[in-house]
C-alpha cells in the first residue's frame, strides 16, 4: 500500500489532466532568492533565527534559503526539520501517513525566531499542526511562515510572512512543486484535476 | 496499513520496517518534556485482558495515552467477562461502545482472530494462548536493531520452551521476514513437531546450546515454567538449567558484541542466572522502554488513518 | 392401508431406466398399477436406503442441539432410512431404560429406523462394564456398543468388552484415541498446529489404539468396529489386521474424506472435530482405503452443537460437525457416480455390521421398499439455515455440492418427497 505524501508528482492514468507551468527552474531560484532577501530585511540580518522545514518539500527549501542567506550576508542560519504528522487534524481523511523525522538544530528553538518553511500554503491546517508541534517542543520568541506558493482557500486565520508567488486556483486543482533534491527537477505546475 | 495485527505474519518486510521506523521517530519524541501527542484524540482503545499481564497492559495503556486516545481497561477480573459472558457478547458490547481498537490478551490461541470477525475496529493481539505475541516480537526486533544496527543477516538463537511460547512464534516469523537467521534451541520435547515448515523454511533447530552460542549475535531466553517438569517435558529444573540455562560460563561462549534478551517475566536461576540478566549484554530493561514506542507505532499505524 | 407408488423411469444403481411399483411396504412387480401415485423419476438414481452407523441425536439431554425427531428428519432428507444413535447422551445410554426410550422416540418420529447404540462402560467413565446384555435383550435389541466421545482406553476392560458381547453377536465400536497422548489436544499435530499454537492431536494416538484393539480382537476372536478412521497410518494398521484375519470393520466420515487441517487457520470452531481434520496425504489414503474396501463404510459422526458451543474461542468449542444432509453429496463428489460402490459403503455394509436385516437391499421386486432417489445432476449450495437439524454447525456452508435427495421411502412410506420431509 502507498502512503500519502505531500504534493506527490504522480499523474493519474487515463486522460491526462491539463497542466500549466507556473514556475520553471530559473523562476524558482529567483523566488528563493527573493524570500532570502526578505528574511534578512525583516529579521535584522537573520538575528536569532531558525529555519524549520516541514517535510517533505519544506526541508530542502529551508536548506536552500539558509544557503542563499549565507551567500548574501555570510550568516549561518540553523536549519531543522519539523514533522507535523502526529499533530494533523485530518489524519482520518486519508490512509495512514508515514512519519517524517523531527530534527531540531543543536541550539533548540527557545527564545528564537522560528521561520516555518513549506512549499504550498492551502487550507492552513498543516501550519496549524506545525504551531501545535512547536509549542510541544519549546517556546520560540516568534514564529513566521515562508512558502513558495500561496494558492488561497484558507480554512483557518493563518497567513504567510514570505510568499514566493500567489496563484489563484480552483479547489479541485492541484499545485505541484517538484524539487531537484527529491524529484530531480525544479518546477511548479498547476494540474487541472486529480483523482485521489 | 493493515487493519488488524493478529500475527507477526501479517507484516511483510516493508510494513514491519515501517513499524520500527515509526517507533524510532516516536522514541525521539518521548525523550522530551511534553510526552503527550494529540494524534489519536477522540479515538477509543480498549484493553481487553483475559489474563493478568500488568506489564503488557500498562505498556499498551501508556502508548495509547501518549497518543491522546481514550483508554478503557476491560479486565477479566470482576467484570461480566469472568461471569461467563461469551467473547462474542463482549465483542458486541465493545462494538456498541465504539471501540476503534481492541487490544486483546487471551489464554486461548486464536481468540483475537475470532474477535476480529465480530468487531469493526482494529484488533491488536497482545498475546493469545500459545500462539503469538506480535508486538513483543516487534519490540524485540527494535531492540536488536538499535543495539546492533541492523536485522538482516543477524543470527538469533531463541532458547527454551518454544512449544508453548507465543513470543518464539512471533519472533521467528518477524525476524525471518526481516532477513535474520533464526535457530530455535531447546530440549526436543519443547520444540513443536514440524516447526520448520510451519514457521519458516529457513528456520534451524538445535538441541545443543553450547554449539550454537559462538555463532549468534543475539540469544533470546524464553521463560520456562517449572510445571512443565510435571508433564515430563524434562526431568528436573536442575537438569534443564544445566543443559539450557544461560549462566556466566555459557555467556562467555558468545561473541564479544552479542546481546542477551528475555521477554520477561524471568525465572531467575532457571533459564537465566541473575549475573547474566544484570550484565551489560542484557537488554531486558530497554526492552520494556522500547515496548511503549513500538506499541505507539502500532496504534498510530492502525488508527492514524482512514 | 398404505398408498401405492409407481416410480417411473428410475435408474437402479445406475442401470438402465425401469419402473418400480411400491405396495404394502415392498417393491412389487410392475403389473397391476391402477391406482398408484406416479413419481416421475427420469434421470434419478435409486439406492438402497442409507444406513448411518454413527449419529449423535443428543436426546435425551441436549434437546436444544438436536432431538430424535429433528435428527431423523435430517437423516431422511440425506437419504437415510436407518441411523445408529450414539450413547453419549445425558443420561448416558448405558441401561435398557435409556436405549428403549431412544428407540421409542425414533419409532414415534417415524422418519428413519433409530437403532440405539449402548455404552460400553457405565457413564462412559471407562471403569466398569455397563449392562450390555440387558441392553441387547431390551426392545431396542442393541448390538453395537460404544463409548464414543471417549476411548475405552483400558486394555483389560476393552478385552473384556470385546469378549463379552460375543454372546449376543455384538460389536464394540471404538473411538480410537489414546487419552494420554491427546490431553488438551485441539487439532491434528503437524505443521498447521505448530503455526497456530494449538495443542496437537498426534496421528499415533489413533493408530496405537487401533493396533492394540485389532490384536485384542484377534486374540479373543471378537468383532471390532473402528469409528471415524482419520489417518493414513490407521489405514495401514487396518490393512494388516484384515490380512491377519481379524474380524475388524472400519468407518470414515465424509469430512475426513474432504477437509484438511488447513481449515483450522480461520480459528472457526465449525472445523473443530474429534478426531481432527488431518492432512491432504491422510485424505488421499482414506479415499483409497474406502475404494479398496479396507475401510468398509462411510459414517457421518453427525454431531449437532448449539450456537454457543461453536461461536466462541476454538479451545472452548465442542468438537463435532453436522453430516447427515451432506454425506451422500460428499461421497458422490469423492467417489464419483460409482453407484454400486456407494450403495455398499453407505447402505449394505453398515446394515450388515449393525445387523439391520431390513436395510441395505437394492430396490427390486420382492425387496423391502426402503430406498432413496438421488438426482445426480443437481448441484446445490449448502445453507446452514436451511438444515433440518436443530443445529447449524455444518463445515460446508457456502460450498456447492453435487447430488440431491429427491425422495426417500421407509418400508413403502415416503419420508421425503420432492426433496421435502413428509412429516
Ligand atoms: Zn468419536
Amino acid at each position: 500500500m502507498a502512503y500519502a505524501q505531500a504534493a506527490s508528482s504522480s499523474t493519474t492514468p487515463g486522460s491526462p489532466p491539463a497542466v500549466k507551468l507556473i514556475l520553471n527552474e530559473t523562476d524558482l531560484q529567483r523566488v528563493v532568492d527573493r524570500i532570502a532577501h526578505q528574511i534578512l530585511e525583516k529579521t535584522d540580518g537573520a538575528e536569532a533565527t531558525v529555519l524549520l522545514g516541514i517535510p517533505t518539500r519544506g526541508v530542502p527549501l529551508a536548506r536552500r534559503l539558509a544557503a542563499r542567506i549565507a551567500a548574501f550576508e555570510g550568516v549561518e542560519v540553523p536549519v531543522g526539520v519539523l514533522d507535523v504528522t502526529l499533530y494533523r487534524d485530518d489524519l482520518r481523511l486519508k490512509a495512514t501517513r508515514a512519519l517524517g523525522p523531527t530534527d531540531l538544530p543543536p541550539g533548540g528553538i527557545d527564545g528564537r525566531r522560528v521561520i516555518l518553511v513549506d512549499d504550498v500554503l492551502f487550507s492552513g491546517r498543516t501550519v496549524r499542526a506545525a504551531l501545535d508541534a512547536l509549542s510541544d517542543l519549546g517556546r520560540p520568541s516568534s514564529v513566521q511562515l515562508a512558502v513558495i506558493v500561496d494558492r488561497g482557500h484558507r480554512e483557518l486565520p493563518i497567513r504567510a510572512d514570505y510568499v514566493g508567488k500567489n496563484i489563484p486556483t480552483a479547489r479541485t486543482e492541484v499545485v505541484k512543486v517538484t524539487l531537484a533534491e527529491i524529484d530531480g527537477t525544479d518546477e511548479v505546475r498547476l494540474v487541472g484535476e486529480e483523482t485521489k | 496499513m493493515i487493519k488488524h495485527l493478529l500475527s507477526a505474519a501479517d507484516l511483510d518486510a516493508e510494513h514491519a520496517t515501517l513499524v520500527l521506523d515509526t517507533a524510532a521517530e516516536l522514541a525521539n519524541l518521548s525523550s522530551r518534556e511534553v510526552k503527550k501527542l494529540p494524534t489519536l484524540r477522540g479515538r477509543t482503545v480498549v484493553n481487553l485482558f483475559y489474563e493478568d499481564s500488568t506489564r503488557t497492559r500498562i505498556s499498551f495503556e501508556a502508548a495509547a495515552k501518549r497518543l491522546s486516545a481514550d483508554v478503557i481497561n476491560f479486565s477479566a477480573k470482576g467484570s461480566s467477562v469472568s461471569k461467563g459472558e461469551s467473547l462474542k457478547d463482549t465483542a458486541l458490547t465493545l462494538q456498541a461502545m465504539g471501540a476503534d481498537a481492541v487490544v486483546v490478551r487471551h489464554p486461548a490461541s486464536g481468540a483475537p482472530h475470532r474477535l476480529a470477525q465480530w468487531v469493526d475496529g482494529s484488533v491488536v493481539n497482545a498475546g493469545d494462548g500459545t500462539h503469538e505475541h506480535p508486538t513483543q516480537a516487534l519490540l524485540d526486533a527494535y531492540t536488536m536493531r538499535s543495539r546492533l544496527g541492523r536485522l538482516a543477516g543477524l543470527h538469533v538463537a531463541i532458547v527454551g520452551d518454544v512449544l508453548h511460547s507465543r513470543v518464539a512464534r512471533s519472533n521467528v516469523l518477524l525476524l525471518t521476514t526481516l532477513g535474520a537467521k533464526v535457530t530455535v534451541v531447546g530440549p526436543p520435547t519443547l520444540i513443536p513437531v514440524d516447526v520448520g515448515p510451519a514457521l519458516s523454511p529457513d528456520l534451524r533447530v538445535s538441541y545443543d546450546l553450547d554449539a550454537v552460542l559462538p555463532e549468534v549475535d543475539v540469544v533470546m531466553m524464553l521463560r520456562v515454567q517449572r510445571e512443565r517438569m510435571n508433564d515430563s517435558y524434562f526431568p528436573s529444573t536442575r537438569e534443564y538449567a544445566r543443559r539450557y540455562g544461560l549462566d556466566v560460563a555459557r555467556m562467555r561462549r558468545l561473541p564479544e558484541h552479542a546481546i542477551v534478551m528475555h521477554p520477561g517475566p524471568m525465572v531467575r536461576g532457571m533459564e537465566i542466572t541473575p549475573e547474566v540478566a544484570d550484565s551489560a549484554r542484557s537488554t531486558i530493561v530497554e526492552q520494556v522502554t522500547n515496548g511503549v514506542s513500538v506499541r505507539m507505532a502500532v496504534l498510530y499505524l492502525l488508527l492514524g488513518g482512514k | 392401508m398404505s398408498s401405492t407408488y409407481l416410480v417411473k423411469g428410475v435408474s437402479v444403481l445406475g442401470a438402465e431406466p425401469t419402473d418400480l411399483l411400491i405396495r404394502d411396504g415392498i417393491v412389487a412387480s410392475v403389473g397391476g398399477a391402477r391406482d398408484a401415485q406416479v413419481i416421475d423419476a427420469a434421470g434419478l438414481v435409486a439406492l438402497p436406503g442409507l444406513v448411518d452407523l454413527h449419529t449423535h441425536l443428543r436426546e435425551p439431554g441436549r434437546e436444544d442441539a438436536e432431538t430424535v425427531e429433528t435428527g431423523s428428519r435430517a437423516a431422511a432428507l440425506g437419504g437415510y432410512t436407518a441411523v445408529c444413535a450414539m450413547a453419549n447422551t445425558s443420561p448416558v445410554a448405558d441401561t435398557a431404560g435409556v436405549v428403549e426410550q431412544v428407540w421409542r422416540l425414533g419409532r414415534e418420529a417415524g422418519l428413519v429406523d433409530v437403532q440405539p447404540i449402548g455404552a460400553v462402560t457405565v457413564g462412559l467413565a471407562g471403569e466398569r462394564l455397563a449392562e450390555l446384555g440387558a441392553m441387547a435383550d431390551s426392545a431396542a435389541k442393541v448390538r453395537i456398543f460404544s463409548d464414543d466421545g471417549h476411548c475405552v482406553s483400558d486394555a483389560r476392560l476393552m478385552r473384556r468388552a470385546l469378549e463379552y458381547v460375543k454372546a449376543f453377536d455384538g460389536v464394540i465400536a471404538q473411538h480410537a484415541e489414546e487419552p494420554r497422548l491427546t490431553e488438551g489436544a485441539q487439532m491434528h499435530e503437524g505443521e498447521v498446529s505448530a503455526r497456530l499454537g494449538l495443542t496437537g492431536w498426534p496421528a499415533v494416538a489413533e493408530e496405537a489404539i487401533i493396533a492394540r484393539d485389532a490384536l485384542l480382537a484377534g486374540h479373543v476372536g471378537a468383532r471390532l468396529h473402528v469409528c471415524h478412521v482419520s489417518t493414513a497410518g490407521s489405514v495401514d494398521v487396518i490393512r494388516q489386521a484384515k490380512a491377519a484375519g481379524v474380524r475388524v470393520t472400519a468407518e470414515v466420515t465424509p469430512h475426513h474424506l474432504l477437509l484438511t487441517d488447513e481449515r483450522a487457520t480461520s480459528y472457526d470452531p465449525v472445523f473443530k472435530v474429534n478426531p481432527p481434520l488431518r492432512t491432504q496425504a491422510d485424505v488421499a489414503a482414506l479415499r483409497a482405503g474406502l475404494a479398496e474396501g479396507l475401510i468398509d463404510i462411510v459414517a457421518t459422526d453427525h454431531a449437532p452443537h448449539a450456537v454457543e458451543d461453536k461461536e466462541c474461542e476454538w479451545a472452548y468449542a465442542r468438537p463435532g460437525m453436522l453430516g447427515l444432509e451432506t454425506a451422500l453429496s460428499i461421497v458422490l463428489d469423492v467417489l464419483g457416480p460409482q453407484w454400486d460402490l456407494i450403495a455398499d459403503r453407505m447402505s449394505r455394509a453398515p446394515a450388515r455390521i449393525a445387523g439391520l436385516s431390513e436395510h441395505g437391499h437394492t430396490p427390486a421386486p420382492g425387496a423391502p421398499a426402503t430406498f432413496t432417489l438421488v438426482d445426480p445432476a443437481a448441484r446445490w449450495e449448502v445453507d446452514p439455515t436451511g438444515s433440518a437439524s436443530r443445529s447449524r454447525n455444518t463445515p460446508y456452508a457456502g460450498m456447492t455440492l453435487p447430488g440431491r435427495i429427491v425422495a426417500t421411502f421407509l418400508r413403502g412410506e415416503p419420508t421425503v418427497l420432492d426433496g421435502k420431509a413428509t412429516k
